[in-house]
């Protein structure tokens, strides 16, 4: 579990987080939703710590991440791993060869070791051996997810990040990915914070949602509570669209 | 501006202490390390051929044309271009298209390293970024360049030689006799320890524009360029500074 307590960030003087408290559960896909420029990405950042945060604490399983040396902090990192926006895969480094990375960094595993355990985590996540010896650039966009899934999760993390996981994907391969990570969070008892603005992923895999608007926390609870909270900026955020409109409507009138 | 100058020794220095950190993983600095020699050292070595066979011939003939007066011994051409090449231009001159080369592509690979993410994704990893990936370009370069410095002054001697062999402009042995007059030997390795300065300012200087670089392709393009413009003026400085050390 990572717990965030009053949580202050700014920039040049511009403060982007104020006061931001959250719990994020472990074996539960936790999301952290909010409009374009809200502050979910810096409160994220923040509570991996690659932003240094103003005040507040970070606490993984009762760790102060604030309070950490840096050795403590690298130390850390080998439980976290994360799925970047643009999958940051390296671009000099074949499939396997990237999902070996984070092995061959740190892991006393021999190389045939190395290579069974990333060809795991590629079948994990649905890649097939064909595409192994190929670079990040030759492979499509859904499957750069996928295998950035793959390297987050060589190293058995316990806390897994994802940085709009969805974004330039189809709708179709979005729900794939969805899916993919409410799995493996479940499998392997992860504490997963999904940082989106996706609706459908919200619906589909938000078993915890915090709603970050301007700053501040300003709404938190499941996808069920969503039909049923009056809060107004959650209500303009989720239902901004005619369709949702609709939706909430059905719902509310089955009810 | 003098607190901007101050704010980015200070970055700099702080990136250097973290790349001069112990690798998390030896085996895999050392197979960074004849990646590196190859992109920066032994793919440079093409351009460093031509640029120098081209100055040599030039040179030769330049002098030629423009010491016609009979108190100048016949041989002082050879003896020019030995001195011009030892003292400045495969070192300086050389360093500094170097910079342009090898401080671009520097710069440029870790510059979109950064902008996509992939340091960020390093990092959480818990690896030293900076270590895993500035630490082998400097070894790297800083080994190779007195190769590349050497490599040019073989060449502008065997450019000008050329121009004695295939003109009338000169003969053979006043060319030769010219490149082995009063040599001093320590002329050579003052090129070479100079080389060794200019390859560490131009590996770690870049690393630092690329390290920094943030937003767009067009601000990679950007820290490329003022990581070439500022290794330059660097590498002129230091020349000044390496001189008065070693010359005078």
């Amino acid at each position: 579990m990572i717990r965030v307590e009053n949580l202050y960030k700014s920039f040049d003087g511009k403060t982007v987080l104020s006061d931001v408290s959250a719990d994020f559960y472990s074996g539960k896909v936790n999301q952290i939703i909010g409009q374009s420029g809200s502050g979910k990405t810096v409160l994220m950042k923040s509570i991996i710590g690659l932003f240094q945060v103003d005040s507040g604490s970070i606490l993984y399983d009762g760790r102060n991440l604030t309070d950490m040396k840096m050795r403590d902090i690298k130390l850390l990192r080998r439980e976290v791993g994360m799925l970047f926006q643009g999958s940051a895969l390296f671009d000099s480094l074949t499939v396997l060869q990237n999902v070996m990375f984070p092995l061959e960094m740190f892991s006393t595993m021999t190389k045939k070791e190395m290579e069974e355990r990333a060809k795991f985590c590629l079948s994990r996540v649905n890649i097939q051996p064909v595409t192994y010896n190929l670079m990040p650039s030759e492979i499509s966009g859904g499957m750069q997810k996928r295998v950035a899934i793959a390297r987050a999760i060589t190293l058995n993390p316990r806390y897994l990040f994802c940085d709009e996981p969805n974004s330039g994907l189809d709708p179709v391969t979005s729900l794939v990915i969805d899916k993919l990570i409410e799995e493996i969070t479940e499998e392997y008892d992860i504490t997963t914070i999904v940082n989106t603005h996706d609706m459908n992923s919200i619906m589909e895999t938000g078993a915890h949602i915090i709603l970050i608007e301007k700053g501040v926390k300003a709404w938190d609870g499941s996808k069920d509570d969503i039909f049923t909270s009056d809060n107004v900026s959650l209500n303009n955020f989720v239902f901004a669209s005619d369709l949702f409109k609709l939706v909430k409507d059905s719902v509310n009138c089955k009810r | 501006m003098i607190v901007k100058a101050f704010n980015q020794i200070g970055r700099y220095s702080l990136l250097m202490r973290r790349t001069f950190t112990r690798p998390d993983n030896w085996r895999q600095f050392f197979k960074q390390l004849p990646k590196e020699m190859v992109k920066l050292g032994t793919n440079s070595i093409g351009i460093v051929v031509i640029i120098s066979i081209f100055t040599g011939v030039i040179m030769t003939v330049q002098t030629i044309q423009n010491t016609e007066n009979p108190l100048l011994p016949r041989y002082s051409t050879g003896l020019v271009l030995r001195d011009t090449f030892l003292l400045e231009f495969a070192s300086t001159i050389m360093c500094l298209l170097l910079a342009g080369k090898v401080g671009s592509f520097i710069a440029s690979e870790i510059g979109s390293m950064r902008v996509s993410e992939q340091i960020d994704a390093m990092e959480i990893m818990g690896v030293n970024s900076a270590n895993y990936l500035i630490l082998p370009k400097i070894v790297a370069l800083v080994f190779f360049m007195p190769i590349l410095v050497t490599f040019s002054i073989a060449c502008g001697l065997i450019g000008g030689a050329g121009v004695s062999y295939f003109t009338d402009l000169i003969t053979v042995s006043d060319f030769l006799y010219g490149i082995q007059y009063a040599y001093i030997p320590f002329y050579l390795w003052y090129s070479i320890i100079k080389s060794l300065f200019f390859g560490f300012i131009i590996a770690s200087v870049s690393s630092f524009y690329g390290y920094y670089a943030y937003g767009g392709a067009l601000d990679v393009g950007q820290a490329s360029t003022h990581a070439v413009v500022n290794s330059c003026v660097l590498l002129l400085l230091s020349n000044i500074l390496l001189t008065d050390i070693m010359l005078l």
